[in-house]
């Protein structure tokens, strides 16, 4: 006989089935790494499939920071660009953005078409032409090269843009009667009530820049300038047989961007379909 | 009550306004217009940049060459495989993710979240997790093994090299379309579902009858978004190949051979004009994507 309510069940039983599935082999290279980097090498060459360590060891954590001195300084380096990017980028876009959305001046409207028409070119066109212009200014193999082209963000411009237009203009208006110039106003009444766009774009901007990989690989030949991804790429080189460092040094990596994530999850997502649909 | 605001006067206006540009237009000058006509330019000339950079015309030469490349055929060749290969099921596994997580389930949230998991790690990090379980002694084999299957040589074998790098890249990128896709399907009203169910509608019609057709803009997104992603493919099969393209050319995508010709063999002006072909490919998805969707009036 049928019974509606055992399929639906079923279906529930199915649904829950697939997504749990789908979700263990999202994890299981992250755990299979994690694993790896507290096991000593010869457990690991021994292979087998034991996610859980005979022997559990900090020492590939240690080791990375021993064998490898740079390893400390690229970590840093990533740090200290990924928070430059970061600062400027909310910085600047905010300013922009907040301009282009209240601000009468001439240029206005043409600088705004420029922007829109920046999110539709791709990358690589800017790639070659903006390591000569890097060289001409003696920016390769600093930390101004890296950080100043990507100090600004035209998707982020627009999306402030957008979230300016739609804010509440009285508070603006009751600043300037209190009299606060366009300066005061933006910085001491407008950004901190934009706090959730600002917390969104930090998220992507912080990602992308912790992340990036043909930039720095392109400007950045001393390896004390390194960043972790070209780090890690030379380290992967070195070590090619020593899993267990380099799944350690991988995790160092990738724990601080996780830790990101589950803090700022909400709007990372929201973030996700916001530039995911507007950008 | 009608505030009336302190009218400050029109130039105070424009200043401010300049200075609240100036850092967004000195970047954008300097490094995206400048570098787009510098690309120009480029492509059309011999450059040395050893010592001083130096220029010679060379009229459409460089462009001549692309077409008797033989490497640049085969990395659009590989290129195209990989888009036509990552797409369309990244961009199915995604929908089919999204759908199941937007049923009214325990723990979503949590899915959500773990499931994000490849899109916020970095593409380095990733690529070196994957070389391990690739490994022909790796977790994987060691896996397929246990179940009888075949295993393979994912990183050693021409021939499976870059469906390798496509499993990973579907692995990693489908969650990010399916957040976008699970937003959409929240707009989606649930009084349409129930007008369905009363015509007596299965979970399955209503899915092809309801669902599908009202995500179609979505789905074109999604596709459009991947395809300029997957066309950019440089990260990982830099880092699996050490920056060779191998085995035997099956890994070389389009920007790989432009970072190559570019940082390797330092003809930046030949490099130029293939990134202008690439960048015209990937320009014009973009405006078909403006066509389908009509972004909103601004």
């Amino acid at each position: 006989m049928y019974n509606p309510t055992q399929t639906e069940n079923r279906l529930k039983i199915l649904l829950y089935a697939i997504l749990i599935l789908y979700s263990i082999v999202t994890f299981i290279p992250f755990a299979w790494a994690l694993s790896a980097s507290f096991k000593p090498l010869d457990e690991i060459v021994r292979g087998g499939l034991n996610f859980i360590p005979q022997h559990f060891t900090w020492d590939n954590y240690q080791k990375i920071f021993t064998t490898s001195p740079l390893f400390g300084r690229w970590l840093l380096n990533s740090a200290f660009v990924a928070v430059c990017v970061m600062g400027l980028n909310l910085i600047f876009n905010s300013m922009a953005g907040y301009a282009l959305a209240r601000i009468k001046f001439p240029g206005n409207a043409l600088l705004f078409s420029l922007v829109l028409a920046v999110l539709m070119i791709p990358g690589q066109v800017t790639l070659i032409p903006s390591f000569l212009i890097l060289k001409k200014l003696g920016w390769l193999n600093t930390y101004q090269g890296l950080i100043v082209p990507t100090g600004i963000n035209a998707t982020f411009i627009f999306m402030m843009r957008q979230f300016f237009l739609s804010f509440p203009q009285e508070l603006e208006e009751a600043a300037a009667l209190d009299g606060l110039g366009r300066w005061e106003t933006f910085w001491k009444i407008v950004m901190p009530l934009a706090k959730p766009a600002l917390a969104a774009q930090a998220i992507f901007v912080f990602m992308s820049a912790w992340n990036s990989f043909l930039m720095p690989l392109m400007i950045l030949s001393e390896p004390e300038m390194f960043t972790l991804p070209l780090g890690l790429n030379t380290f992967k080189g070195q070590y090619i047989s020593y899993w267990n460092y380099i799944m350690a040094a991988s995790m160092v990596f990738t724990l601080p961007a996780l830790g990101v994530y589950a803090f700022f999850n909400r709007y990372f997502i929201s973030g996700v379909t916001f530039t995911g649909t507007k950008g | 009550m009608l505030v009336k605001i302190k009218k400050s006067t029109k130039l105070q206006e424009t200043l401010s306004g300049y200075l609240f540009v100036a850092p967004a237009v000195l970047i954008l000058a300097t490094f995206t217009f400048a570098p787009i006509l510098y690309s120009i330019f480029l492509s059309f000339h011999k450059v040395r940049i050893l010592g001083e950079i130096q220029y010679r015309f060379v009229e459409f030469k460089n462009f001549a060459r692309i077409w008797s490349d033989e490497r640049f055929w085969i990395a659009l060749k590989n290129t195209a495989e990989y888009v036509l290969l990552v797409v369309p099921i990244q961009t199915a596994l995604a929908l089919v993710l999204a759908a199941l997580l937007n049923a009214k389930i325990k723990g979503r949230k949590l899915f959500r979240v773990l499931l994000f998991l490849p899109t916020v790690t970095s593409s380095a990090v990733l690529v070196l997790i994957f070389i391990w379980i690739y490994n022909s002694n790796g977790l994987l084999n060691n896996f397929l093994a246990f179940l009888h299957l075949p295993t393979y040589n994912w990183l050693g074998d021409p021939n499976v090299a870059l469906k390798s790098i496509a499993i990973m890249n579907i692995w990693s990128t489908a969650p990010f379309f399916m957040v976008i896709y699970l937003a959409a399907l929240q707009d989606i009203p649930e009084s349409l579902y129930e007008a369905a169910r009363l015509d007596g509608a299965s979970a399955i019609d209503q899915f092809f009858t309801i669902t599908l057709p009202l995500l179609r803009p979505v789905t074109l997104f999604a596709v459009v978004v991947g395809i300029i992603g997957t066309f950019q493919l440089f990260d990982q099969s830099y880092i699996f190949s050490g920056g060779s393209g191998g085995p035997n050319n099956s890994t070389l995508t389009l920007v790989l051979l432009i970072y190559q010709y570019a940082f390797k063999n330092l003809e930046m002006g030949y490099a130029s004009a293939l990134a202008l072909i690439l960048a015209l490919v990937i320009l014009i998805s973009t405006l078909i994507q403006r066509r389908f969707f009509q972004t909103e009036k601004l």
